[in-house]
């Protein structure tokens, strides 16, 4: 077989009946190439959306849960139901310290303030926070630098904005950093600059100040607006929620069972339900593309019975001459499979083509929406099987419909 | 060379048979030149085709130079043809997108033959039959003639023990005929075993022997003064 494989003879009998049929079998691989052409665009797309939705969210801890007091509504231990409840920094402490897979917990607090540059105001929404925010989400810092734990000793009073912010208090071109602006009639220098990417999590910032800053400036003392809790990768963020709040009820003597007590917004919930939702569209591209791979081999495969009919009486002088059914069906075999192969290697080319086009149209800066548009190799390869398996299998009804017909019915045929 | 014993064939023609072979007898010697004759109907082909290896006999013996034919593999049908028999058509039946020297290759190839070597000795059967010059040529571009002299030169190019034809000058005119028959008598002259299906008094007459068959059974078999081909061309 290895060395009927490495036949020229054979190669030239492909080549010959390819020759005599060059419309018929270009039509007939056209199926084949638009098959793994659509699984390679598409698989390649997918991939691409994936890696931008793994790039947006890849600056920000995923496994991450924001809960926040609201008004209790069982009454407990003697306090009546609609309490305001109130988070505390020792709450985020001892959440901290005591509830198990947790990475970080950030206190955070934010206002609305009239924010004012010289003859410009607006009001934007303050945060005061800790260097740890850019750890969890992360800042795309265009100038300057994020606070750092020397502003939050020393309760200075730096800020950093958005470009938004940016935009409307400053002259196009005028470096920010060092610039003075007025929270509260409060004057703040600018450090740093961030940029907000596609997708924000959580609520919306236009400036960070110092936490102990914002303390100060809006006599918050102790108590913080909401919490960001991240869990270590391989816990279960939801259990870090239950976990946490059941803490937080303790510590505030609310009801256990008191579902309004805080509020909560869980990202990683959220995050999964997204990436549920890539893993549905990448098996939604095999299946389609397999689909359309069967399709197009089935097409290889009605063509060759077609061209096998009319063959018929070339089959009928060749085993006349002395051809075994077997090398009749040997060369019908090799022609399937080496008609899907072309067509496969075309397919996988061109696939390849509409991935750089791709690429090159939506894939380039900063907020790409595909980024590396890309097949792994294993999956070409597996294609490639697929297709190699396939052709052989449906070669193999033409085959055997070529030798069933008596050499001496096809000679009779006219 | 070739015995027949007792030939029986019939075939299924809806719910009735049709017996188309009704004992044959026949015995050829090495060097004969048979030419088996008889109206539509009478045989003569499915004759040939059991002869050839193409059908087979429901009852009967056929013996092939000593090697009895029965009971054969679709497999060992193809080895029997290619070895021992070379086939002559009515029509030709060229490969039409291969060139002559390819289609007289054809049967070496599925000896297993090397390519090179296959080649030199189809060139020199082409040569044979006057032909080398059109070796690069496809049958589309040659004459009825010459398509004849590439099918002979196929069947001759395995070395077969014995030649087939069915009614190899059917589809050609007078003289081209007389030509075609002539190159077939010097085969024989050569010592090559012949047998040949026709319907043509004047062809089988340049036979050297007339096997003549009606309704399935032998009516007459005569030797007779072959006519040289020669003389009309």
């Amino acid at each position: 077989m290895f060395k009927f494989l490495f036949d020229r003879d054979t190669w030239q009998e492909v080549y010959d009946s390819f020759s005599k049929n060059k419309l018929r079998s270009i039509l007939t691989m056209v199926g084949v190439w638009w098959g793994i052409l659509l699984l390679i665009g598409l698989l390649g797309s997918a991939k691409g959306l994936e890696n931008s939705f793994n790039r947006l969210f890849g600056d920000f801890a995923t496994n991450s849960v924001f809960v926040w007091g609201q008004n209790t509504s069982k009454p407990f231990k003697g306090f009546q139901e609609g309490r305001r409840v109130r988070l505390s920094l020792s709450d985020a402490k001892k959440v901290e310290e005591n509830i198990e897979g947790i990475e970080f917990v950030v206190p955070r607090n934010q206002n609305q303030s009239l924010v004012v540059r010289n003859f410009i105001s607006g009001t934007f929404t303050v945060n005061g926070d800790y260097p740890l925010l850019d750890k969890v989400q992360k800042k795309n810092l265009s100038h300057g630098r994020f606070i750092n734990q020397n502003d939050i000793d020393d309760n200075k009073k730096v800020v950093v904005v958005s470009n938004e912010v940016y935009k409307q208090l400053f002259e196009k071109y005028k470096e920010p950093i060092g610039e003075y602006i007025q929270i509260n009639n409060i004057n703040f220098k600018v450090i740093g600059m961030f940029e907000n990417g596609n997708v924000n999590m959580g609520p919306t910032s236009d400036m960070h100040i110092p936490f102990t800053t914002f303390q100060h400036i809006y006599n918050k003392g102790d108590r913080i607006g909401w919490m960001m809790i991240t869990g270590k990768p391989e816990y279960d963020i939801k259990q870090i929620e239950e976990d946490s709040k059941l803490l937080l009820k303790n510590l505030n003597k609310i009801h256990p069972e008191d579902k309004r007590a805080f509020g909560s917004f869980n990202l990683g919930d959220q995050f999964s339900k997204m990436t549920g939702f890539l893993t549905g569209m990448q098996f939604l591209t095999w299946f389609v593309g397999i689909a359309t791979l069967f399709a197009g081999v089935f097409a290889i495969g009605n063509i060759l019975l077609i061209t096998v009919k009319e063959r018929t009486k070339e089959i009928g002088v060749r085993r006349a001459l002395g051809a075994t059914p077997f090398e009749i069906k040997r060369q019908i075999v090799v022609e399937a499979v080496f008609l899907t192969m072309v067509a496969g290697l075309f397919g996988i080319i061109t696939g390849g083509w509409i991935l750089i086009g791709l690429d090159a149209a939506f894939g380039q800066g900063e907020d790409a929406t595909i980024v590396n548009a890309s097949v792994s190799i294993a999956v070409v390869f597996i294609a490639l099987i697929i297709l190699v398996v396939l052709g052989t299998l449906i070669g193999l009804i033409p085959a055997f419909k070529a030798t069933s017909i008596k050499p001496i019915e096809a000679l009779r045929e006219e | 060379m070739l015995k027949i014993n007792q030939l029986h064939k019939s075939y299924a023609i809806g719910d009735s048979s049709l017996h188309v072979l009704k004992g044959i007898d026949l015995s050829v010697d090495k060097g004969e030149m048979v030419a088996i004759m008889g109206s539509s109907g009478s045989g003569k082909s499915t004759l040939l085709n059991i002869i050839g290896m193409l059908d087979e006999a429901d009852s009967g013996d056929y013996i092939l130079d000593e090697l009895p034919i029965k009971d054969l593999t679709e497999k060992k049908a193809a080895v029997y043809r290619n070895r021992f028999l070379g086939f002559i058509f009515q029509s030709f039946n060229l490969i039409n997108y291969k060139t002559a020297v390819e289609n007289v290759a054809l049967p070496l190839y599925y000896q297993g033959m090397k390519r090179k070597e296959r080649h030199e000795l189809a060139m020199f059967h082409l040569g044979k039959v006057g032909l080398a010059d059109w070796a690069k040529h496809l049958p589309k571009e040659l004459s009825g003639g010459q398509k004849q002299r590439v099918a002979i030169a196929r069947a001759l190019a395995a070395n077969p023990k014995l030649l087939l034809a069915d009614e190899p000058t059917g589809a050609l005119d007078t003289k081209t005929s007389h030509e075609i028959m002539e190159f077939i008598q010097s085969l024989n002259d050569e010592g090559k075993t012949i047998l040949m299906v026709t319907h043509e008094e004047d062809i089988a007459n340049m036979c050297k022997r007339i096997v003549r068959l009606r309704d399935g059974v032998i009516m007459e078999d005569k030797r007779v003064e072959q006519i040289r081909a020669e003389q009309y061309v």
